[in-house]
């Protein structure tokens, strides 16, 4: 198995302790699993969560699931994959759509410099 | 999904290696020349960013021989299963660069990957064509879509428009009217254009209105999509509230600067020209699928197949002439 620092959050709670209260940026994938690209976006989110361990989070959040449908709501989610970058619990960027590991590492990096 | 996983390993593997043949884009076309190719003892290498290509956002493939009805992303899957389990190599990875030195090209991937190759085929397909409005960008993943197979649950219950009257914005239109209240096709010609099973299926919907010779002219909402403009009014008025719009208007042949450089001929559409063994201008690069002219510009997946074949047999001869 490829080597991979990503989670999945289940609910709101764990979506609060996980992202809201956490001292480091947390990438949140909005993802379902009869979604291709989303599956192709995965490997990617692996390595990046690998390559920037030190300075991100990188979660995913299972829209598909009744518990994480008000999450889906709250967020607005329409598109996906739909990744938002969170730091002290705000949204301070937003990636929709396939992106290969390089496009958005640097626009991850550009953020939260 | 361990077929999509492992590419750390498989980038680390490929650095510095010689290849017979490069195929460049993983949907249909490139891999089955992949699939080819590795029965030919050619040393190969398969490139893409989108294993299974375009296909995997088609919510239901019926006119595939083997299939009876199948999602596109299980199809590709299928696909993918077959190519890997034979020993092709698929690299998740893009190319940025190629040059020509002699007979061998240099070939250059965005993860600085350099990579060296006698022959290549370009199998890049296509890319969704957009509504060219103003606005366009902004709502996207706010209410305005690309792909009805990713984004159609969240619009359960609700108002939406599909734009295209080809097999893919037909199958979009079913897909969604089995979602949403409501349902509008949204098509500029006089007679949708699709498969005429599908034209029937869509005639039988209920909650699917067909809005023929009708444009969009605007998209309208401040934070989300709430509304449209036509520019022939549906029952007296020139705007629709809608939750969702889907655009499902054809392709384009992806484009990039190593096509213009080595000079790769192409026609007026844009799609590379081939001869019937999908040989290119350049001595050396073949394309397939999508992309190409071939086929009599019919873009299917059983096309596609078919070209990537031929390339690969074309390489095969043309590998053992040097």
């Amino acid at each position: 198995m490829e080597k991979t620092n990503v989670f999945n959050l289940n609910g709101e709670d764990e979506f609060a302790k996980e992202v809201r209260q956490s001292d480091l940026p947390v990438l949140v994938d909005f993802w379902a699993p009869w979604c291709a690209p989303c599956q192709m976006m995965a490997p990617t989110l692996n390595e990046l969560s690998v390559l920037m361990e030190k300075e991100l989070k990188v979660a995913k959040v299972d829209t598909e699931k009744l518990e994480n449908q008000k999450l889906a709501i709250e967020f607005r989610i329409q598109s996906i994959p739909n990744m938002k970058l969170f730091k002290d619990g705000k949204i301070i960027g937003e990636f929709i759509g396939l992106r290969d590991l390089d496009t958005i590492k640097k626009e991850i990096e550009n953020i939260i410099k | 999904m361990s077929i999509f996983n492992d590419n750390l390993k498989r980038l680390k593997d490929v650095q510095n290696n010689k290849y017979d043949l490069i195929i460049i884009g993983s949907g249909p076309a490139g891999l089955t020349a992949g699939l080819y190719a590795n029965r030919y003892k050619l040393k190969t290498l398969v490139v893409g960013k989108i294993s299974g290509g375009l296909m995997t956002e088609s919510h239901k493939i019926c006119n595939f021989p083997t299939e009876q009805d199948i999602a596109g992303f299980d199809l590709a899957k299928k696909i993918m299963k077959n190519v890997t389990s034979q020993g092709v190599t698929i690299l998740n990875d893009e190319i940025i660069d190629i040059k020509k030195d002699g007979n061998i090209f240099k070939v250059k991937s965005i993860r600085n990957k350099n990579l060296l190759t006698k022959t290549v085929i370009l199998a890049l397909g296509t890319v969704h064509r957009k509504l060219e409005l103003k606005n366009e960008e902004k709502f996207i993943g706010r209410g305005l879509s690309y792909c009805a197979t990713c984004d159609a649950m969240f619009f359960k219950n609700k108002k939406v428009g599909v734009v295209g009257g080809s097999d893919s914005a037909l199958t979009a239109a079913l897909y969604l009217s089995e979602i949403a209240n409501q349902v509008y096709l949204i098509y500029r010609g006089k007679k949708l254009r699709g498969e005429p099973v599908w034209v029937e299926k869509i005639s039988q919907q209920s909650n699917i209105k067909i809005l023929l010779e009708t444009n969009v002219k605007k998209i309208l909402g401040d934070d989300k999509l709430t509304s449209i403009e036509l520019d022939t009014p549906y029952l007296g008025k020139n705007f629709i509230e809608l939750d969702g719009l889907f655009i499902e208007i054809g392709h384009s042949p992806k484009s990039n600067n190593y096509i213009k450089n080595l000079k790769i001929e192409v026609n007026e559409k844009n799609y590379i020209k081939v001869g019937a063994d999908q040989k290119t201008t350049c001595q050396g690069i073949w394309a397939a699928g999508d992309i190409t002219n071939n086929s009599n510009n019919f873009k299917q997946i059983i096309t596609a197949c078919a070209e990537g074949a031929i390339s690969a047999e074309s390489i095969f001869h043309y590998i053992q002439s040097l």
